[in-house]
């Protein structure tokens, strides 16, 4: 037995040597310390010995476990100082390299437009209004005078969402005009911003999805002096003092009498050019007295009350702000075009 | 709606340049999107007189003509084979533009000079609807036409204004509230108001020649609410030729092509008035009966376009006694059509709702100019206006 332990303790220090990597190492191991290894089968037979050679057995294996056990210890580390060492060589890293920033957001163009819309109206005064994208076509059109048979209320224009013509996505923020009507007694003083819905063919001036800004304002006395001197004031605070407005008679089926809000073109100053189309004037809005058949419907005593609204195309605003001749842009939501704002 | 400012005058007197006139009706709620001058795009072309003319000495098939363009003449070569000595022609003058921005100078064509261009109507910018006396690969032979004839020429005149091209074409957008401005005399009536001055209407009136219609024809209407008003006058005798050069002129400054008298007639009243207007070939209307009624499932209908149409019950029609005559408001049928031969022509004056004509336009998605006018609800009361302004025009034609 004796001469077996010194033979295990020869032969496992010489693989162990000739051992070239960790795998090789861990097989040596199980080899001859593991489970069934030769140490591990040479200890198993301790039982049989006498009692006198049993201690002298027992140091023996024990010593020649420990010194295995350091020797395995003792290549591990050797084999993988050796690869630490090479993997250095072959990786090198440079660790003065600085940090990689995360991309940082910034507003949409049309956000811009719209937080400045909003700011100016705050300004004067005005709240702020938020109702549901998905509406009542009681909402939407008929309290606002829009009757049965009107050509807005088509399946071909309005995306409804119910077969009996209930319910649709709001072709305008005008049903804002009627909650907040019904919700509130006079004085009224708000603007809602928001998205609308039409069917229309995606083109370089249309999309399905577009944003309004819709003004009301509902008090004793108000008249269309009032309407001109609320929006030409917020001319003048979005595009520089002195900018001329003209306010050319128009039609909507909830103002009575209703017109369109021109300013005069910054690219030619009305002589008619290509931003204007020769035409001197821009559009800008379209804006009235509310009709008093949708005061009255939201209960408002038109013989004390009158108001008057507008609405404002925002994409079209933003467009001419930003100088963007192309509405998809806007909305196709390419980082390289939205990272210009 | 196009309007011609010359057809204007004749309702009203209105002195305002073309952007001034614009801009005022503009503000006044008749948005003007635009003015078009088509004598604007014709410059230095006048009516010349072929003095003299013999062939190239160096072409088979050019000419070298003297032409008298008022007080002297220029010598030009042409090409076209239709030019006779002593015809009236459009000279195009050295330094002169025509429609599109062709130029036209002075050069030499097989070392001869030519100090100008004798014009077709396509160069031009017309049609053979515009004036159908002359041909459509030739030059303009001014004396072929008799319209143009009749008035005399003058050598070196301005061909703008001797084609009546010295008008202005003032295209508005009318907002759907008033379809009553869908029409000359409503933009009159907007304009007169606007510019502070008189309205002068005419009360059309007809001779007539006798007879009683009622004889001839019976008129039925099943569903009132469709078609409100349904006046209707006959005339026999028509002789369909081309309509006069006044009216063809108008027309097409309304951006109308004339067609023939008859047909012309109609669309110069739904022009002057906003009432559309049919005219159909009686001899076509089986069992002297127009019945206005809605469609039956499966009937179908050539239109005038030439495209065949399947009706649905919601379709409103206008009827013979078997079959649809032409689809209420919106198109006639091929088989009434007014035609070379027709003699007898029954012209149909209705108001239709507007709604139920809208929906049949865009199912069967032609929009005519007589739909986009019912669609907004038109008053009935005009609609005998509109009948008898149109056999006051037969009478007027002759």
């Amino acid at each position: 037995m004796k001469e077996k332990l010194e033979d295990i303790r020869r032969e496992a220090l010489s693989e162990l040597n000739a051992a070239a990597d960790t795998q090789s190492v861990e097989g040596v191991r199980i080899k001859y310390l593991g489970k069934k290894g030769a140490l591990t089968a040479v200890l198993k037979q301790m039982g049989t010995l006498s009692g006198e050679e049993r201690p002298v057995m027992g140091q023996l294996a024990n010593e020649v476990r420990e010194a295995l056990t350091a020797a395995l210890a003792k290549r591990q580390s050797e084999l993988e100082a050796e690869l630490l060492e090479a993997r250095l060589v072959s990786e090198t890293l440079d660790v003065t390299i600085p940090g990689k920033r995360p991309a940082l957001g910034h507003k949409h163009p049309m956000t811009i437009a719209l937080d400045e819309l909003k700011d100016i109206f705050i300004g004067m005064g005005f709240a702020i209004a938020d109702g549901p994208e998905i509406e009542l076509a009681s909402y939407n059109f008929t309290k606002l005078n829009t009757a049965e048979g009107h050509p807005a209320r088509e399946w071909g224009d309005t995306f409804y969402m119910a077969e009996d013509s209930s319910v649709l996505l709001r072709t305008q923020t005008s049903p804002m005009q009627i909650r907040v009507m019904e919700a509130q007694a006079p004085p009224i003083r708000i603007i809602a911003p928001g998205r609308v819905y039409r069917k229309d063919e995606v083109d370089a001036t249309h999309s399905p999805m577009f944003h309004q800004v819709e003004g009301l304002v509902v008090d004793k006395g108000i008249t269309m002096a009032d309407l001109k001197g609320t929006l030409n004031q917020f001319v003048e605070k979005l595009y520089g003092k002195g900018t001329k407005t003209r306010f050319r008679p128009h039609h909507f089926p909830f103002t009575e009498p209703s017109c369109e809000v021109d300013v005069l073109c910054h690219g030619c100053g009305g002589a008619g050019c290509r931003i204007c189309k020769d035409e001197g004037w821009i559009e800008l809005l379209g804006a009235g007295m509310v009709h008093p058949k949708v005061l009255s419907g939201c209960g408002i005593d038109t013989e004390v009350y009158s108001g008057f609204a507008f609405g404002i195309g925002v994409e079209r605003m933003a467009m001419q702000r930003f100088e963007i001749t192309d509405l998809r842009l806007i909305f196709e939501n390419d980082v390289r075009f939205l990272a210009q704002f | 709606m196009k309007c011609s400012r010359n057809w204007l005058k004749e309702f009203v007197d209105i002195h305002a340049d073309d952007k001034a006139y614009a801009e005022a009706m503009t503000l006044s709620g008749s948005k003007v999107e635009g003015t078009v001058s088509p004598a604007a795009e014709i410059k230095n072309v006048v009516v010349g007189y072929v003095a003299a003319m013999e062939p190239h000495p160096d072409s088979d098939h050019m000419f070298v003509c003297r032409v008298d363009v008022g007080g002297h003449t220029v010598q030009v070569v042409t090409g076209a084979q239709n030019v006779k000595l002593g015809d009236y022609v459009p000279t195009a003058l050295h330094g002169s533009v025509l429609p599109g921005g062709v130029h036209i100078e002075t050069g030499v064509l097989r070392g001869v000079e030519s100090c100008g261009m004798l014009c077709s109507l396509k160069e031009l910018g017309l049609t053979t609807h515009d004036f159908p006396y002359a041909i459509e690969d030739g030059i303009f032979i001014l004396n072929d036409d008799p319209d143009l004839a009749a008035d005399g020429f003058t050598t070196g005149a301005e061909i703008a204004s001797v084609l009546g091209l010295d008008d202005c074409t003032v295209e508005f957008e009318i907002t759907p509230n008033r379809p009553d401005c869908l029409s000359v005399i409503g933009l009159a009536r907007e304009s007169a108001a606007t510019f502070d001055v008189p309205l002068t209407l005419h009360t059309p009136a007809v001779k007539g020649c006798g007879g009683n219609i009622t004889e001839l024809l019976d008129i039925e209407i099943e569903d009132p609410t469709l078609c409100p008003r349904y006046t209707a006058r006959m005339v026999r005798n028509v002789k369909i030729a081309p309509s006069p050069k006044w009216m063809r002129e108008r027309l097409r400054a309304c951006g109308v092509r004339p067609i023939n008298n008859i047909v012309d007639i109609t669309n110069y009243v739904m022009l002057e008035y906003g009432q559309p207007m049919h005219a159909f070939d009686f001899s076509c209307v089986e069992g002297g009966q127009i019945i206005v009624r809605t469609a039956r499932e499966g009937e179908t209908i050539e239109t005038l376009d030439g495209n065949v149409r399947t009706l649905t019950p919601s379709m409103l029609c206008i009827c013979d006694a078997k079959k649809p005559v032409g689809v209420a408001g919106v198109m006639g049928g091929a088989n009434s059509e007014i035609v070379g031969d027709t003699a007898m022509v029954v012209f149909e004056s209705a108001t239709f709702h507007g709604v139920s004509i809208r929906r049949t336009a865009t199912a069967l998605g032609m929009r005519t100019d007589a739909s986009s006018r019912y669609e907004k609800g038109l008053d009935p009361m005009n609609t005998y206006n509109g009948v008898q302004r149109a056999c006051e025009l037969v009478e007027l034609l002759g």
